[in-house]
This record gives C-alpha cells, structure tokens and sequence, in this order.
C-alpha cells in the first residue's frame, strides 16, 4: 500500500490490520510517534490525516486515505510550528513521552478553532493521558501558540 | 577492616586522566590501597577513572550518573557543574557516564536511620553519617528517594571547580601569568588583556598537571545558573519528537521481542502452545523464559500479536488469589507479633486516650500501579566476551550483576548505555524486562534483541504500591488535639522490591510509616507503631513510597481530630507545629491561598502538611461539590527544599507530583481476582485528564539548611488536602483511596 508521510510517498508492504502507528515507527523508522496503550486511551500516538488529529494506533495501514503528518512533520528543531514553540517557552515537557502526541492534538485544535475557549481546550485535550501531571503547562501554551498562529 | 575514612580515602581521588585529544576530570576508584595510591595504580595501569567531565577535541561533555525519568536531572546535573565550570548552555554534550562505585549515592543513607529529617541532632546526624559510610562501600547508584539533588550539589560543582582551577593551571602555564590574574567564561580562560583560550585548546596542557584540587565553591550570590529560570536542555527535542527513549532504538540487526509471563506474579508456567504463533508473518522465533516465553519477529506489533495467540496453562499465585483475603490479612496484622516497630512515643498516649472516649477510624490505601507512559523495554546484545544492554534504569550497577548472572560472564563485562526515560515512578527500579530481554538474547547470542512489553503487560507485571490500613485513637482537649494513637500495618515494599533486587536491607522497613511518624508535630501525646504484614502481592515503591499512603493517613486523622476539637484546621496545625522550618511553609501557604477568607457557595478547602524525603511540604486544597460532583478548583503548594536550583523546573515538578497524587487519589488502584491484576490499560486506572486539572500555585522556601529533592515531596499531602477539602464542602469524611469509590468527580 501506499503512503505519504510528512510529504514522503512510501510503498509498505504489511497486513491490512496493521496500525499506522506500527508502520511508522517499525517499516518507517518515525520515531517521535510513541505507543503508549494501543487502545486509544492515552493520545501518546496521536498524528494528522489531512491535518485532523487521529489515534495511529486504532488506524489501520490500509484504511489511511490521506496525507499522514507526524511530529517529525510538523517542524522541526530549526525550523519549529507555532506550537512547538509555545510547548519550548513554556518549558512543558517533564518526560516528554506524551508531548509528540499532546502536540499533535493542539496543533489540530488550533488549525480547527484558533481562539479555543477553556472548554474547547478540556474537550479537544482530554484524551491525550499525561503521567507527569504537565497539564497546567499545556493549557499555558496552547493559549500561547492560539496567540502566536492568530499573530502570524 | 579497615575504618570508612582510611577506605574512603584510599578508594576515590578526584584526579585528572589524559584522554585522546584532551583532559578528563573525576573520581579515581583505586582497586588496592597503595600508599600513594594514585601514582602507583596509573603506574600499574590499575586504576579505572570515572569523570565528571571530558574534554576532547572539540567537545566538553558533561556526566550526570543519575538517570532522567522526566524529572530533568540530565539538566541540573550540569547545571551544578556547569556553574562552576563557567559553560554556558549549548557548550557541552551530557552523558549518563558508565555504571560505577565511584558514582555512590551520598544522600542515600538519609532516609535509612531511624531519625526523623528534621532532627538535626549529634545522633541523627551521627548515624547518617555511619549510614553513608555502608552506602559508599557498597557502591549504591541509585536514582530514587528524590536524592539527586542532595547527592550531586557540592559533589558536581566540586567537580566542575576542580575542572576550573586546573584549567586556569593550564593558562597560567601557557601565558607565564599567574592564576590569580586570570578568570573564566563561557568556556574560556580570560588572561587579563582580554586575550581568550578555550578549555579546549588548554585540555592538552591540564593533563599533564596535577589537578588543583584545593579550591573552595562559590558563594550563592556569584551564582550565575543556580536558582535562575533556565532552559531545560531536552525541552527542544522533547517539543519535536526528537528525542530518543529506550523503545525507539533501533540497533542494527536487531530482532523484536514480545514476551508474556504468568499474570499470576511470580506463578510457574505449566505448558503452553505456539503453534498459533509460529506460522504468524514476520515470526521467527519462540523461546522460554522464566515463568513465560518470549516471541521474536521482525517488528514491534508482530511480536505482540503472535505472544497474545499462544495459548498459555498458568500456574497458580503465590499469594492469596483474591483481592478481600490480601484486607483480611491485613486487618489481622495490628498484633504484637507482627509489630516492625514503635516508632514514635512521645507524652503518655495511654493515659491520655484512657481520660477522654477516644475518636477511632480507619483508613486504607490500594495497591496502585506506576504505569509510565513509555511501556518498559530493553535491548540486549549477548556476545562471547560481553553483553550490551540499552535501557532506562535507575540502578545500573545491580542491573550488570543481575544481568550477568543469566549470561555468565562479569558484571563488569556488562555495558550498560543509560536511556532518557518516559516517566518511572519507581516502575524502573525493577529489573523483569532486563532480565527477560537478557534470557531471550542469551539465547540468540549476537544478535540484539529490543524487547517491548505491550500496555497489557506493562501492567499485569507492575509490581504496584503495596496496600496499607492505618487505625487512628486520638483525642482532643480544651479545643486543642491532645493525643494521636496511630497504627499503620502494611507488606514491606522494601522487603519485596529489594529482595527481588537482590539487595536485601535488614531491620525494621521505615516505608511501612514514613510519611506518618516523622511529621515534627509537638503532640502532646503523639504514638506510632508500624506493623509488618507477611508478603502479599509483590510490591513495589511507588513515587513517594511510604508517604504516599501514610501522609494521607496521618493528616487525614489530624483533620477528623482537629474539627472534633472544633478547631480551625490551618491554626491548628501550625499551632501544634514543632519545627520552625515546617511552621514557614504552612504560614506560606496560609497566605498564598488567602486561608481564613470567604469562599463561593458549595466550596470547601483543605490543608494538608507531610513531610517526606526531608521535605516539609504544606498544600491547600479549594473544591467545589457541583451537581454532578467534587471539582477540583484550586491547588496552593508551598515546599521548603533549601535551596530551589532551579525555578521553572521546580515548579513543573510540584506541579506534576500534585496531578499524579491527585489522579490516583480518584480514580486508580489495581485489585487482584483469580490472582491476576483486574485492570488491563489506562480505562481501568486512568488518573488525571486535563479537564479536570486544578490551577496549581507553587511557592518553593529556602529555609532549610540542607538541600533537597523535589519529585516525590508534593505527592504525599495532595490525596489528605483532597479528603479535607471534600469534608469541608459536605461533611463527609472520606477514609479510603480511591475516593471515587465513595463520591463522584466531575
């Protein structure tokens, strides 16, 4: 089958039922997508399709019918999205192994509704589990990053 | 046997080694106790040499032997050295170094004596002295008991000072102008005209000098790094997927594992069938392990399918099957013979109980899983004349000896590369997946074998915080709190974590009512008596251990005694507070949340003060009791740690520790059924989400005259603040965690 993955086309060849998320981080080699639960309780995995946030992990490989973005797509260290920028100022991450989906998440809400309400954040950022307790930094910064987009 | 001291002395030098294109610095570990052991040991070519820092070529790398799980030491250990070193951040790589005696634990020995932190007595301090000496000899290096800061402070600036001085000996060699005239920055030595040589350019001449060991630390006022806001040195690579975790290595030829062991802990395995899991696409392999088998395929979510498709025949548990028999036994423990210890009796709290009809309750905490976000995982590399393993871990030095063990070679033959964790919580403490990926990959040898364990497994194989039952008598007088009478029974999680570890640690378990007996509360009549529970399911620590149960214990029998008293719950306690230090903290929270003001309909707070890991830490807690349940408004933290290192980190920290304490609080605990975990994922134990996260105020005080850790100390009073904050609101007194099983949360 075929995808494209942060503007790459691949061939893969791997079974119908295998999630996206294993083909990206196992035949892919894309790492800033973590597992963390496999049944979409945690958000660790959370990448774009056309710029929605999905669960890689509750996708199959076959299903994907668009472009893929991971972390690794949305910017990079020199050349960072809004977002992540907001997530570097306010210095969120503890063990960070959640903040590639968080992310993620946010920068879908954001691209959704860019001046997110307190309620818009709690819904839309839930479902993305995070065991360090970062919370109140991520609030903090997806208000910023709103501010930084509606900015630019 | 030769004293502590002369051994001490003997056996580690802070020295300097040549390295390729450079200077080293650190600590020689001298294996025979030569006179002038470190000449003659370099002569001999016997000496290991451990640095703190290296400098080579066009690099300067900094080694931090604690191991990061999210709480950003891999950060301030460079910082402490950085400071004194004069680097700027974006000037050095760090390290985790290799696992070594010469990276003992100093502060370990602390929380080991049978005296309260906030004694600072000639025995206390005496014993901790004594404790440290056993620590040092035997080579502990551990990352736990929130010590990494109280351990590393002056060892790594001492460390970077020592960096310093030579490397202005060098300039001053080079320049024919003496040290005193000479200064540093920013990874330079200044020479008076202005003229600049970089450490890197001096390393060649500094390992030809005798490192300038005498030098004396900087006062807190030249501090250019420490107690400033700075950027952590992950924060980039954490923000974009960059950063590498144990479970995204990929080391060439690498095969993928899945294992799957009796759910029933400890259980044999009695039989099994494979033949599901053979003919799967991408398996090439199935081999035993003990208590399990182990599958390997070519990738990750293979290896897991085809392990879920063999049909297992589990033996049964070594522990009563049901979760009411592991109450029962412990309802049955608050007898003489299984009394640990009475740690605590001050006044006459016999006598006092037997003047007044004493208030009883009884309070109980559940297992609960650790349940880090990054899934354990190890990879192994088992060749003829060594192994090779890659892992986050916090004890490197015990995992070589275990590991070695199952291989057969030395543990010094064991190469252990320290990983950035996704979280612990103590779950890294445990060695199952080493030790599981290192019987699969003995039994491939040459080839690196990366085990994963799923989500599932992560959990059916947590050894969860150990269960715990307190009972309260306490009584009050004249309005004040007169006499508390607590009795807390519990398994040892010491006995059972480091019996597995192979670290058996004699003597009474101080986890089995820290957090409860230590608390500097000058108590009329105050008693505390801990009591040994035979083992149970296998436990384990659990960020803040003891205190995790026992501050929600003690502080919640406070609360009950003081409203009997009829008492306000904040004067009360700084009434009866017995320790200056701890007196600021409940002042400052007092005033940072206001205490004593009028609060909105449907409100109520709570205070809560625990001491733990020398931390005395006070937290206040606003909720309001809404139609559809308790929502959990405001958090008000006030910790004293001696001296903050660094602000933004800090705060991110007590932060985190009140969302983890808090989420478990409500919602999680594990229970066994048939002698299995009931709960599977994060569905069953889920902890905090974000809509439910309070905001969180945080004051760091820097009263205390030792410096302290952070990351378990905002825990142990949150689940107490709760339970008062919901009384306060509607009169009910909720003594069992998870609360949720008593009151809903929105």
């Amino acid at each position: 089958m075929k995808l494209v993955v942060d503007g790459k086309s691949h061939d893969v060849d791997v079974e119908d039922d295998m999630p996206l998320l294993w083909v990206l981080r196992d035949e892919l080699g894309i790492k800033g997508v973590k597992y963390g639960c496999g049944v979409a309780a945690c958000g660790a995995c959370t990448v774009h399709i056309d710029g929605v946030a999905v669960r890689s992990c509750q996708t199959a490989a076959s299903d994907v019918d668009g472009e893929v973005t991971t972390i690794n797509g949305l910017g990079q260290p020199d050349a960072l999205h809004a977002v992540q920028e907001a997530w570097i100022e306010h210095q969120v991450a503890q063990c960070g192994y959640c903040q590639s989906g968080q992310i993620m998440q946010a920068a879908s809400l954001l691209a959704e509704t860019p001046n997110p309400s307190d309620d818009d954040i709690d819904e839309a950022m839930s479902g993305n589990l995070c065991r360090c307790g970062t919370y109140p930094r991520i609030r903090a910064a997806v208000k910023t990053a709103a501010t930084k987009i509606q900015g630019a | 046997m030769a004293s502590i001291g002369k051994i001490a002395r003997r056996s580690f030098l802070i020295g300097s080694a040549a390295v390729v294109g450079g200077v080293a610095f650190g600590v020689y570990k001298v294996k025979t106790p030569y006179e002038n052991p470190l000449e003659d040991e370099l002569a001999s070519g016997a000496t290991t040499f451990n640095p703190w820092v290296v400098i080579d070529g066009d690099k300067i790398t900094l080694i931090g032997s604690h191991g990061d799980k999210g709480q950003g030491v891999a950060h301030s250990q460079a910082t402490l050295i950085a400071e004194e070193l004069d680097l700027e951040f974006g000037q050095f790589e760090t390290s985790f170094g290799q696992p070594d005696k010469a990276y003992w634990n100093t502060a370990l020995a602390d929380e080991g004596v049978p005296f309260p932190s906030t004694d600072d007595g000639f025995t206390a301090e005496t014993m901790r002295g004594i404790m440290g000496g056993v620590v040092k000899l035997m080579g502990m290096q551990i990352t736990g008991g929130s010590t990494t800061i109280p351990d590393s402070f002056d060892k790594l600036r001492r460390a970077g000072a020592i960096a310093r001085e030579t490397l202005k000996a060098a300039a001053a060699q080079k320049s024919g102008i003496n040290t005193t005239a000479l200064k540093t920055e920013a990874g330079h030595v200044i020479l008076p005209d202005g003229t600049r040589l970089s450490y890197q350019e001096l390393a060649p001449i500094a390992a030809a000098l005798d490192p300038v060991t005498d030098v004396a630390l900087r006062d807190p006022g030249q501090w250019r790094l420490i107690g400033k806001p700075t950027q952590r040195i992950d924060m980039v690579a954490k923000s974009t997927g960059t950063q590498t975790y144990g479970i995204d290595l990929d080391i060439p030829g690498q095969v993928h594992a899945a294992v799957k062991v009796n759910p029933r802990q400890g259980g044999a395995m009695k039989g099994y069938d494979a033949s599901a899991a053979t003919d799967m696409r991408g398996v090439s392999n199935v081999v035993e392990i003990t208590g399990g088998v182990g599958v390997i395929a070519d990738n990750t979510w293979r290896a897991i399918q085809a392990v879920n498709a063999i049909d297992f025949d589990w033996g049964e548990a070594p522990y009563p099957a049901e979760q009411d028999q592991h109450w029962e036994e412990i309802g049955k423990s608050f007898v003489d013979d299984r009394l640990d210890k009475k740690w605590r009796d001050d006044g006459d709290t016999d006598a006092a109980l037997a003047a007044d009809t004493p208030l009883n309750a009884e309070y109980r905490a559940p297992y609960v899983a650790h349940a880090p976000l990054e899934p354990l995982n190890a990879t192994v590399l088992v060749e003829e004349d060594g192994v090779t393993v890659w892992a986050g871990h916090q004890i490197p030095r015990q995992l070589q000896v275990l590991v070695a063990q199952i291989t057969g070679h030395e543990a010094e033959q064991v190469t252990f590369v320290n990983q950035f964790m996704g979280g612990s919580f103590g779950h890294r403490l445990e060695f199952d997946n080493i030790k599981q990926a290192t019987e699969i990959a003995n039994q491939m040898r040459g080839t690196p074998v990366k085990l994963t364990y799923s989500r599932e497994e992560d959990f059916a194989h947590d050894y969860p915080r150990h269960i715990g039952m307190a009972r309260g008598a306490g009584t009050v007088k004249d309005g004040k709190v007169e006499a508390i009478d607590l009795q807390v029974a519990m398994p040892s999680v010491i006995e059972s974590q480091m019996g597995r570890a192979q670290m058996p640690v004699p003597g009474p378990d101080s986890q089995i009512v820290a957090g409860a007996w230590n608390n500097p509360y000058a108590l009329p009549n105050y008693r505390m008596r801990g009591y040994r529970v035979p083992q149970l399911a296998p436990v384990s620590s659990w960020r803040s251990v003891g205190a995790s149960a026992n501050g929600f214990f003690f502080d919640s029998f406070l609360d009950e005694l003081i409203h009997e008293a009829g008492a306000d719950p904040m004067e009360e306690r700084i009434r009866l507070m017995g320790h200056e230090t701890s007196r600021k903290v409940l002042e400052a929270v007092a005033e940072m949340s206001s205490w004593g003001g009028a609060l909105g309909p449907n409100k109520g707070r709570g205070v809560a003060f625990v001491e733990s890991f020398g931390v005395p830490t006070a937290e206040v807690i606003e909720v309001t009791n809404t139609e559809d349940g308790i929502r959990i408004d405001k958090v008000w933290v006030a910790a004293d740690v001696g001296t903050v290192v660094d602000p933004v980190n800090f705060e991110n920290l007590v932060q985190g520790g009140v969302v983890f304490a808090l989420g478990h609080a409500i919602n999680s605990e594990i229970t066994y059924a048939d002698g299995m975990a009931e709960q599977a994922n994060y569905w069953d134990a889920e902890g905090m989400r974000l809509h439910q996260c309070p905001e969180i105020f945080v004051k760091g005080l820097e009263h205390g005259a030792k410096v302290r850790g952070i990351g378990e100390p905002p825990v142990p009073p949150a689940a107490p603040a709760l339970a008062n904050a919901i009384f306060a609101a509607t009169g009910r007194r909720i003594r069992e965690m998870p609360f949720n099983k008593h009151i809903d949360f929105v």
